[in-house]
């Protein structure tokens, strides 16, 4: 009985990860191998890192019941700008970059002056501030890209094209914010304040945390890791692109919530969401080297999205009852 | 048993899970008559009146209406038989038209659209035959409480209603409104509508009851004709209980020359010029009807909501706390009424909940000391006997005591001196209160001092040195422990003595 039960508990927990190597039997098996290449891998690493990054910030938005849809302008917008001060500036790369992160973070204030200070519902907020910061992002060149500082500032390349070893550094990073997350959750006491306040966040207020507070706290820090992940998205494609982040809200939030962190607040592990991310980083992947249509690739995601919120309701609606 | 009754309720039984809302009540309202229902805070007059309408399904027992015998209720077979109840809070949609709300659910049609203007001329008809002015096109939202009562009452005339159960209707109104409210009442009797009267203030049920019924702890007590019955009696008939050994004893600890706490005229949060001290080893009862300000009050202190003038001092120095951190940083302390949604962190662990108010203090550079951490939890789940398998358990698999117990913990890892309880054994077992009421006991003998809100006579008798009762947002009176009494106490309540003092 002991084992039997210790056997389902452990099938319950650890079922991220049981997905994701279904998902990569499935892929290696259909693409004959490719999949599981070295230089395939690597790929992979590239491409989840800068939504790994992100999802970063965006579990802590969702750990008290928030949402940031802010992000993907956030992306757009640093990667603008960042582009912007190297080229038509001069600036020296790591200026801008620094500049580039704390326009990140001061949007995530706005949010969170939104959410916290006036009250206004995270979806709608950070919406509006999505709106906002594309069209933004658009106005900086009318509409154009900006290329050219690859070669004025080869140090760009560090973030997504230089590797250490066969690892690209991007993975290190995302490694690293990954850590920086995990051990703000657990080990510091701001964390257990974002479980409180997703929990119940009369009874966190009362218990003598002040809310609002951590409120900008946390949609700065997602404004943040945004920033971060659009610095690595720039350095990947070498050109800054207007529409490079749309969209990007969704797949980083299926990640978080993929990896069960609930949208109710108040339950989630950085380690789900790592699981998250890889599983959507290979779907990706995995499709393209199927040569799935990247409308069947929308359809698909969407569905995951639905079925990994879908879930979490139900094991919610289930412990209610 | 040839009187003319319209509703009768007999043997009257409602179980709860673990709880007996209602042991063995009867009623019996005439035709014509208004009969006030009376009795103290949860002595079941609420669960007994959704009985009639439905909300509640009896245990046992059988409903009556003109001599036809009902099982059970439904709003349905309520309202097809002419039983209408006016709740404490409407069911009014704010943003329609006074008609349109009378016709709520069951609008006049013609063929597949609505037919304002027939709805309309209806409920001008009602309004009339209530002599009432409201405009039927008037949205509700710009209509006073009063007026939003008017419709409901309208509605339930304009379905004919033989039964009128009101629960409460004076407590939102002005006193014109009131006034008006009663006219309306006096109407409908002469109509010959049955009218069950239920409220707290006495002086209301005096003046247009025809007989009077008392309930108690979910049983019948007795009916009174109303010019035979007085008030000492009626108050003595619903608190009337005795006192038990229920409570541990405690040797007086009270440190008459510290004052941990004072007030002078604090205003705020709807209460007005209170002023009093709780002295250092003293548990300070703060009484009253529910909605009287005591959680107002207690919010004020521990600055959840803000005060709008007067002082409030802890130790001698003047406070301002503008957020429970800050009261807490001070030393105050809360435990809320609303255990689950107000108190604890129910899907955080029990060693997470015990530090929460305190994890600043054991963090360094933002990183926590598991160590002390686990210390403190385990420390607190030993001193207060906290039972529970592992302090990493989730607090919403406790029992309402321990919830209570943890709760508690927090306030004391967080080392407050004054700890202020809003009805700290609402919801909790026999055998858990006694434990509870022990560890405040603990409390004031470490020097603490407590504030305790109870609706409980019992409960504010038992624990408290000195009581403070309030009444309509305001102190009516304090008593020192050998002026305890039942009765006193319900008088000061129902702010019958406030009424004489004005006048």
């Amino acid at each position: 009985m002991e084992n039997r039960f210790n056997a389902k508990s452990f099938i319950k927990t650890n079922a991220i990860w049981l997905v994701f190597i279904v998902e990569v039997i499935f892929f290696a098996i259909f693409s004959k191998g490719t999949f599981v290449s070295g230089s395939n891998m690597v790929n992979i690493m590239r491409q989840v890192s800068y939504y790994g990054i992100a999802s970063v910030g965006m579990t802590f938005v969702i750990l008290i019941a928030g949402i940031d849809l802010s992000i993907g302008s956030i992306i757009t917008l640093v990667n603008m700008i960042c582009a912007f001060m190297m080229v038509n500036m001069n600036w020296n790369m790591w200026i801008a970059i620094l500049v580039s992160l704390i326009v990140a973070v001061l949007i995530g204030l706005l949010n969170g002056f939104m959410v916290a200070t006036i009250g206004m519902p995270a979806l709608i907020a950070t919406f509006a501030s999505q709106t906002v910061f594309e069209g933004l992002a658009f106005l900086i060149t009318n509409g154009r890209p900006i290329s050219g500082f690859t070669k004025t500032n080869p140090a760009i390349n560090f973030f997504a094209r230089w590797t250490l070893g066969p690892i690209p550094w991007c993975a290190i990073l995302m490694a690293a914010c990954f850590a920086v997350g995990s051990f703000i959750l657990n080990r510091s006491y701001f964390g257990r304040y974002f479980y409180a306040i997703g929990g119940n966040e009369e009874a966190a207020e009362l218990s003598g945390i002040l809310v609002n507070k951590m409120k900008y706290l946390i949609y700065a820090l997602s404004g943040f890791f945004a920033g971060l992940a659009g610095i690595v998205l720039l350095s990947r494609s070498g050109s800054a692109q207007t529409t490079v982040g749309k969209g990007l809200e969704f797949d980083v939030i299926t990640c978080v919530v993929l990896g069960g962190v609930s949208v109710n607040g108040g339950i989630g592990r950085i380690s789900g969401v790592i699981a998250g991310v890889l599983i959507i980083g290979s779907l990706t992947n995995g499709m393209i080297l199927l040569n799935v249509s990247e409308y069947t690739q929308m359809v698909v995601k969407g569905l995951v999205l639905a079925a990994a919120v879908g879930l979490d309701c139900m094991s919610n609606k289930r412990k209610t009852n | 048993m040839s009187e003319d009754f319209v509703l009768e309720l007999e043997h009257i039984r409602k179980e709860y899970p673990g709880v007996v809302a209602l042991k063995d009540v009867t009623l019996q309202l005439r035709r014509g008559e208004i009969l006030g229902l009376i009795g103290e805070n949860g002595a079941g007059k609420s669960t007994l009146i959704k009985c009639c309408s439905g909300a509640v399904i009896p245990t046992s027992g059988k409903i009556k209406i003109n001599g036809k015998e009902f099982d059970r209720m439904t709003p349905q077979l309520a309202a097809e038989n002419g039983i209408a109840i006016i709740y404490q809070e409407f069911n009014n949609v704010k943003e329609l038209s006074a008609a349109e709300n009378m016709f709520l659910g069951r609008p006049i049609r013609k063929g597949i659209t609505i037919d304002r203007k027939a709805m309309e001329a209806e409920a001008a008809k009602a309004f009339e035959q209530l002599r009432i002015k409201i405009n039927p096109r008037e949205l509700v939202k710009n209509l006073s409480v009063g007026y939003q009562q008017m419709i409901e009452i309208a509605k339930a005339v304009q379905q004919n209603a033989q039964v009128l159960i009101m629960d409460e209707p004076s407590a939102p109104l002005t006193n014109n409104e009131v006034e008006s409210m009663f006219a309306v009442v006096e109407l409908l009797r002469k109509k010959g509508v049955s009218i069950i009267y239920i409220s707290h203030r006495l002086e209301e049920i005096f003046r247009l009851s025809d007989r009077i019924e008392v309930i108690r702890d979910g049983e019948y007590v007795d009916t009174l004709i109303t010019p035979e019955a007085t008030v000492d009696q009626l108050i003595r008939m619903m608190v009337g209980r005795e006192m038990t050994q229920k409570f541990p004893p405690r040797p007086c600890c009270v440190d008459e020359s510290k004052v941990v706490l004072e007030l002078r005229d604090v205003c705020g949060n709807g209460d007005k010029n209170m002023s009093f001290k709780i002295h250092a080893g003293e548990v300070l009862g703060l009484g009253g009807l529910v909605g009287a300000g005591r959680t107002e009050l207690a919010q004020v202190i521990f600055g959840a909501k803000p005060k709008d003038s007067g002082q409030i001092l802890l130790n001698g120095k003047e406070i301002n706390p503008k957020s429970p951190r800050e009261a807490i940083d001070l030393g105050i302390a809360m435990l809320p009424e609303d255990r689950k949604r107000h108190g604890a962190l129910l899907g955080v662990s029990i060693k997470n909940n015990i530090n929460m108010p305190i994890y600043k203090r054991i963090s360094k550079a933002s990183v926590i000391d598991l160590g002390t951490e686990k210390g403190n939890a385990e420390k607190f789940r030993k001193e207060i006997q906290i039972k529970c398998p592992t302090i990493n358990q989730q607090v919403k698999n406790l029992s309402g005591g321990n919830q209570q117990k943890v709760i508690l913990g927090k306030w004391l890892a967080a080392d407050s001196q004054l700890i202020i309880f809003d009805e700290p054994t609402r919801g909790i077992d026999v055998g858990a209160k006694y434990e509870i009421y022990k560890l405040i006991n603990d409390l004031v003998a470490q020097g603490r001092a407590v504030l305790m809100i109870s609706s409980e006579m019992e409960e504010l008798i038992g624990m408290s040195d000195r009581i403070i009762v309030l009444a309509e947002r305001q102190m009516t009176g304090e008593l020192q422990k050998d002026q305890f009494d039942a009765d006193t106490i319900m008088t000061l309540a129902s702010a019958i003595v406030d009424q004489k003092e004005v006048s």
